[in-house]
């Protein structure tokens, strides 16, 4: 009894003092607080599964890769995505569908990723920039495509460009 | 042996003293004193909580390895005045079915209690509002009235948490006041006197902590621990236990009322370090060693505030690295802890420490060339 009393006490004792040590070793370790929006260009890290926003890549010619399937607006499960086509008349003088406006309404979306899995040209991605607070819920909606911009030709070239594209939309 | 002491602040008490005591009737001199030492006590009293505060909030997150408060001024620094102001104008929520006096007094007992602690600590030479040669003992009674305000306030909240949280307290207090009292009590055997400046004045080379070697080690402790209790943090923070109790007995206050509970706490941290600095560590003494001159009169050249309050921030430090060391401890182990550890210990303790000083065993007693007065 009086010997379970003392080491018990002994045992809480030193117990206790070897928690005050881990303590210790916490104080002086590195700080992980990332002080917002000082580090947004330094190190600041957003995972690359993070998803913040729909984008459309364009290349330097100013053309994406959206065929306007419609895929995507028939996947999205709660109406998210509009995409409006328009006829044009090719060289060759056929009539040809292709993408108008591409709209997306952040405000709707809940980044269920559906779109960019089932988009069959790799067209769209979401992107990590999560700053996306704006004042009015009409600013959210947006147009995807830029002015301008047209579909892609057909090359054997795009293969290694779906390759690079295919990671960021996992 | 005399040495300069060119920082001190006695130098300007003294010279204050001189000028009104020149310039007009002694009684209107010593009315002006008052007046003024009750500003300056207050002053230091909100300025020390808001240190307190800031320096809590800082380690706290350095333990946690956060940055803690980094927004307002360089390093967060007048991040607690913000906050003091937010607390100042912030509304009072008047509840209605609280006990209307004891509710708005309770607050004021908590001030009160640990402002009349304050003016016996002695913060450097001659900076001693009241002298009292049983300032021991007046500090360990004063500080013992915030518990009326704890168990006041949860009374009249008409609360049941409030209730809970006050119950938890006032057990948790009366046990551990025991505690704290004998382990100061042995060291007022060590030192003959209750009186804290001769108390200060007899540790100049010599701290009492090493003065009575294992029983003053053993008493330093317990005081620590029973004083932290008494101040209901964590790991003693059952009262305030915001996973159980929201935020215990001061769950129904708002604005500045539970401004006032709040610095009480923190106030009550530090008046803790103060009077365990003052018994245990050599209080205002600089460091001395006997025929050192030449170091003595360097530490000398340090005033003896500063001593005071660097002595009490390490204490207040360790206060804060066991508060976030350490899970909070259940009703019973609490009681436990006090009654079946603390307890016995102290009071073996204190009568090892009457042998020690019979028999001369301490180390002034011991090598009284080195050590004594």
């Amino acid at each position: 009894m009086s010997g379970n009393y003392f080491s018990g006490l002994f045992k809480g004792v030193k117990s206790l003092l070897v928690g005050m040590g881990e303590t210790w070793k916490e104080l002086w370790t590195k700080k992980v607080t990332a002080e917002y929006p000082e580090n947004r260009k330094t190190t600041l890290f957003v995972s690359d599964r993070w998803r913040a926003t729909l984008t459309m890549p364009h290349d330097e010619n100013n053309e994406h890769a959206c065929t306007s399937c419609k895929v995507c607006e028939t996947n999205c499960p709660n109406g998210t995505i509009q995409v409006i086509q328009k006829v044009i008349e090719t060289e060759e003088g056929k009539k040809k569908k292709v993408l108008d406006r591409y709209l997306y309404d952040l405000g709707m979306c809940t980044f269920c990723n559906l779109c960019v899995l089932t988009c069959p040209s790799d067209a769209i991605v979401f992107s990590k920039d999560f700053e996306n607070a704006t004042f009015t819920r009409d600013r959210l909606k947006e147009q995807l495509n830029k002015e301008g911009s047209k579909l892609r030709e057909k090359k054997k070239e795009v293969k290694p460009e779906a390759e690079k594209s295919a990671p960021e939309a996992e | 042996m005399n040495y300069s002491q060119p920082l001190e602040l006695s130098h300007v008490t003294a010279w204050l003293d001189e000028v009104l005591r020149g310039a007009m009737p002694e009684f209107w001199a010593l009315l002006i004193e008052y007046v003024l030492i009750g500003v300056v006590l207050l002053t230091l009293y909100a300025v020390l909580a808001l240190i307190l505060i800031y320096a809590e909030r800082k380690i706290t997150a350095f333990f946690q390895s956060r940055l803690g408060p980094n927004r307002v001024g360089k390093w967060g620094i007048v991040q607690s005045v913000a906050d003091m102001v937010k607390i100042l104008i912030k509304e009072i929520i008047y509840v209605k079915k609280v006990d209307k006096v004891l509710f708005y007094v309770a607050p004021f007992f908590m001030i009160v209690a640990s402002m009349l602690t304050f003016g016996a600590i002695p913060f450097g030479q001659g900076l001693q509002v009241v002298d009292f040669n049983i300032g021991v003992f007046y500090v360990l009674a004063v500080s013992s009235l915030g518990i009326i305000g704890v168990l006041l306030a949860g009374w009249s909240s008409n609360n049941k948490y409030s209730m809970v949280g006050a119950m938890r307290s006032g057990a948790q207090f009366v046990s551990y006041e025991l505690s704290a009292g004998l382990a100061l009590m042995t060291m007022v055997v060590l030192s003959g006197t209750m009186q804290l400046s001769e108390i200060v004045e007899s540790q100049r080379y010599c701290w009492n902590l090493f003065n009575g070697h294992i029983s003053a080690v053993i008493a330093f402790v317990i005081y620590l621990i029973s004083g932290h209790a008494e101040t209901n943090r964590g790991p003693f923070d059952l009262p305030e236990a915001e996973s159980e109790l929201i935020a215990g007995y001061h769950t129904e206050y708002s604005g500045l009322q539970f401004g006032f509970f709040y610095l009480a706490e923190y106030l009550n941290m530090f008046i803790i370090a103060a009077i365990a600095t003052t018994v245990f560590l050599g209080g205002w003494m600089p460091i001395q060693v006997k025929g050192w001159d030449t170091f003595n009169q360097i530490m000398w050249y340090i005033p003896s505030y500063l001593w005071f309050f660097a002595k009490a921030a390490v204490l207040v430090f360790i206060s804060l690295w066991v508060r976030w060391s350490f899970p909070r401890l259940r009703i019973d182990q609490l009681l436990n802890l006090e009654w079946k550890y603390l307890l016995p210990i102290n009071l073996v303790n204190i009568f090892v420490m009457v042998l020690l000083v019979l028999s001369g065993l301490t180390l002034t007693g011991l090598f009284p060339n080195v050590f004594g007065n």
